[in-house]
């Protein structure tokens, strides 16, 4: 880590910042992120699956050259995975080595260190010399008990451990927290975190990213393809499709060299956005019928 | 902030503004938080010293970034960020006029459309140029400009009656208007949400001019619930409700667990005792409690779907069925003036606009009149379900309780919900219109429990109330 940037001086820097790490930010999120680090507070980013929630801590290592550590969340994930775990094989081979010669206390002092602890991401994050980048992704998916765990290393960065005492952080690392709001997250947890919702974005922003990720493509299927998933979001659908679908779809329509989208290719590429048998027959029935007509104009223009 | 001093001697514009609050700033932000308190939002200190913490890294200078600012640091979920918006907007507002009418500040006689002469068909081209670009400093002076030629003076005193009359007369239309010239930015029609945002600035504007004008700050507008209503148009919004549908569904698995963990149960578990038991040589130290489960009660569902309430029992139904794996047994009925069984066709269609089709065009329920007979309703659901309804069934109906001046013979339904459990009564209509006209709530309310539900929060805790385990009886 030689470019380590210890702090963001304005907005400005932040949102460019990102940029160049290849992560176009909306007006908020890189204000909220100036925020984060220069506030030492963590960040609870909501939004729908696929808005680039994970992909903003991501962009945000590289930005401030700093390691991302990432502890995904899943039910029943509890402190021995996620905080720190005593080893104990090792502290029994240490026991079998000695038992002889040392006394109770000594060896009881000894395999009570941080020899033998391993340490999981949480434990990594707040022990790591260096300033880190620490994503907990899906806090949603874990159950309260493990929320309120969370709460002392978040207001504190530090974490006890009974036999060792405190373990406070060294240096100051950007936490971000991430949410698909399947569960309502505890007040407690939410007074402690800046909040950013990330939502959809705008045609224009959308644009930008598709254009960003896959610039071979043509500006003006770009546009259409952009145009085309705002339609399909405002279907009913079970999964509508997220920014991650789109820059599939560009890289698919790459692949295929299409020119254009007009009905046959959409009905050809279909299934790279839309994930649900029953999500198709809408998306068919409602936005590919309208694509003939569309593509006329289009060349016409 | 050092407060900037105040103009001129004791006027009348002293006693209709209300003063400055204490603290400069600080005082503002405090009961800027007042204001969200007030609309619900749970803002705690320490959120406040963040917020404050957050304005001392940012510039003031661009009022998005101070926005964002507030709200990254106070809205903690998507309502509230909405409701945040909307406070945000009419504090800041406010506060900015009653600053300007302490300071004597104004803005000059613009109005009238006399004084000065101006092409309005060249106006109305440039607005509508404006809203296809999306500028927002132009829209915001053409608005003026706009008020200033169609405005007419004082205006008819209601704001949104004034912002329609002047859009009309600008001729601005979401819809293509083809007979309009080939040049003209109108022809292929405005586009919706840059139209909102134009009305906003003439509300905006107009209101200012008011503020004005009569040198006092209209009564604070406060927030309504129509954002939060339920969808009320026939399939209007299908991805809204079912968005509420996943919420419940998620919310009532989640708190089956938490009631699972909390509350013991009296009931000692014999056999887990005795083995515990074995530990201690036989003495039963340690009592073992059987786990609670979660009520999965037994539910019939009566749904009026005349066309007064159809929308909102329609979507009722589909909210059921679609959590139909809480429940043990769930079968529901439509009725006008008869009834009629539709569990089927719930448990066919999963699909909401299919469902509603399917009950409208199968069920059969309206006889001649197509107005509800609630007294037939009853003799006739009595009859079917007998047989069925047992102490641990739970019966659900929703309605308006209208009873179009047929008799609501409330023995009848006082008899089914003697014999049922628990009787939930929805009544999609809010409490103020109850027992007026031909409602009849009132006598159905002394059997049974009446819930009024119109938003989605209401029915949220409805549903909550029906899953939550009842003490044994």
């Amino acid at each position: 880590m030689t470019d380590t940037i210890q702090e963001p001086n304005s907005v400005e820097e932040v949102a460019a910042g990102l940029r160049a790490a290849g992560y176009l930010p909306g007006e908020s999120t890189a204000l909220v992120s100036y925020l984060a680090a220069k506030l030492g507070k963590p960040v609870l980013v909501e939004g729908p699956a696929g808005v680039g929630k994970t992909e903003l801590a991501k962009a945000l290592a590289r930005y401030l050259g700093r390691t991302l550590i990432r502890l995904q969340c899943y039910e029943g994930l509890d402190e021995a995975k996620a905080l720190y775990e005593w080893n104990y094989r090792k502290q029994l081979l240490r026991i079998q080595t000695e038992a002889g010669d040392a006394g109770w206390q000594d060896v009881q002092d000894d395999i009570f260190s941080e020899e033998f602890l391993l340490p999981r991401p949480l434990m990594t994050a707040i022990a790591s010399p260096e300033p880190v980048v620490l994503l907990i992704d899906e806090i949603d998916k874990t159950d309260q008990e493990f929320e309120a765990m969370l709460l002392e290393l978040l207001s504190d960065f530090q974490i006890s451990i009974p036999e060792l005492g405190r373990i406070e952080a060294r240096t100051q690392p950007v936490v971000l927290l991430t949410s698909n709001n399947t569960r309502e997250l505890t007040e407690a947890l939410k007074r402690r975190c800046l909040y950013l919702w990330l939502d959809y974005p705008e045609l224009e922003h959308e644009l930008a990213i598709v254009r960003l990720h896959s610039p071979d493509l043509d500006e003006s299927v770009a546009r259409k393809l952009v145009e085309i998933i705002g339609q399909v979001r405002e279907l009913d659908l079970k999964k509508p499709p997220s920014i991650a679908e789109s820059i599939d779809w560009a890289r698919a329509l790459i692949l295929l060299g299409a020119r254009d989208i007009d009905a046959d290719v959409f009905r050809q590429t279909m299934s790279v956005i839309v994930k649900h048998r029953t999500d198709l027959d809408t998306v068919a029935a409602r936005v590919g019928v309208k694509l003939e007509p569309a593509k006329d104009a289009s060349t016409a223009a | 902030m050092p407060a900037p001093p105040r103009s001129g001697p004791e006027n009348k514009l002293y006693a209709r503004i209300p003063d400055r609050g204490p603290g400069g700033f600080d005082g503002q932000l405090l009961a800027f938080a007042e204001e969200l308190r007030d609309e619900g939002m749970a803002v705690g200190t320490s959120e406040l010293l963040d917020a404050f913490a957050a304005l001392n890294q940012i510039s003031w200078t661009v009022q998005a970034d101070f926005k964002e600012a507030l709200a990254a640091t106070l809205a903690k979920s998507p309502d509230d960020r909405r409701t945040f918006e909307l406070v945000f907007e009419r504090f800041f507002f406010r506060a900015a006029e009653a600053e300007a009418a302490r300071q004597d500040i104004t803005e000059g006689p613009a109005a009238d459309g006399q004084g000065f002469d101006m092409d309005l068909d060249v106006l109305r081209q440039q607005i509508a140029a404006a809203l296809r670009d999306g500028s927002e400093g132009a829209m915001r002076d053409l608005a003026r400009l706009a008020i200033a030629a169609f405005g007419r003076g004082e205006g008819s005193g209601v704001l949104g009656v004034d912002v329609q009359r002047i859009r009309r007369a600008l001729g601005l239309r979401t819809d293509p208007q083809p007979d309009l010239p080939e040049d003209d930015p109108r022809r292929h029609g405005v586009p919706r949400d840059q139209l909102r945002r134009f009305e906003q600035h003439l509300r905006r504007e107009l209101e200012r001019a008011l503020i004005e004008r009569t040198a006092s700050l209209p009564p604070k507008r406060p927030l309504t619930e129509l954002d939060r209503a339920l969808p009320t148009g026939p399939i209007q919004d299908l991805a809204a409700v079912h968005r509420v549908v996943a919420q419940l569904k998620r919310r009532l698995a989640t708190q089956g667990h938490e009631l699972r963990g909390r509350k013991r149960h009296a009931h000692v578990d014999f056999r887990r005792t005795m083995r515990a038991s074995l530990q201690t040589g036989g003495v039963p130290v340690e009592l073992k409690y059987r786990p609670r489960r979660p009520r999965r009660p037994e539910i019939f569902v009566l749904c009026d779907v005349s066309t007064s309430v159809t929308s909102a029992s329609t979507f009722f139904l589909s909210v059921l069925h679609a959590l139909h794996d809480s429940f043990r047994k769930l079968r529901s009925f439509v009725f006008i003036e008869r009834i009629s069984e539709v569990t089927e066709v719930f448990e066919r269609e999963r699909d909401f606009r299919a469902a509603s089709e399917a009950v409208s065009r199968d069920a059969g329920v309206a006889d001649i009149s197509g107005y509800t007979d609630y007294g037939r309703v009853w003799t006739e659901f009595l009859a079917l379900i007998e047989d069925e309804l047992h102490p641990r069934a739970t019966v659900i109906v929703l309605g308006d309780a209208r009873t179009n001046g047929r008799p609501p013979r409330d023995d009848v339904f006082a008899a089914i919900t003697a014999k049922a459990g628990r009787t939930f009564w929805l009544n999609p209509e809010p409490q103020l219109y109850w027992n007026y006209g031909d409602s009849v709530i009132a006598a159905y309310a002394e059997h049974c429990t009446a819930f009024e539900c119109w938003r989605t929060d209401q029915l949220e805790d409805f549903v909550k109330a029906l899953a939550q385990p009842v003490q044994a009886r």
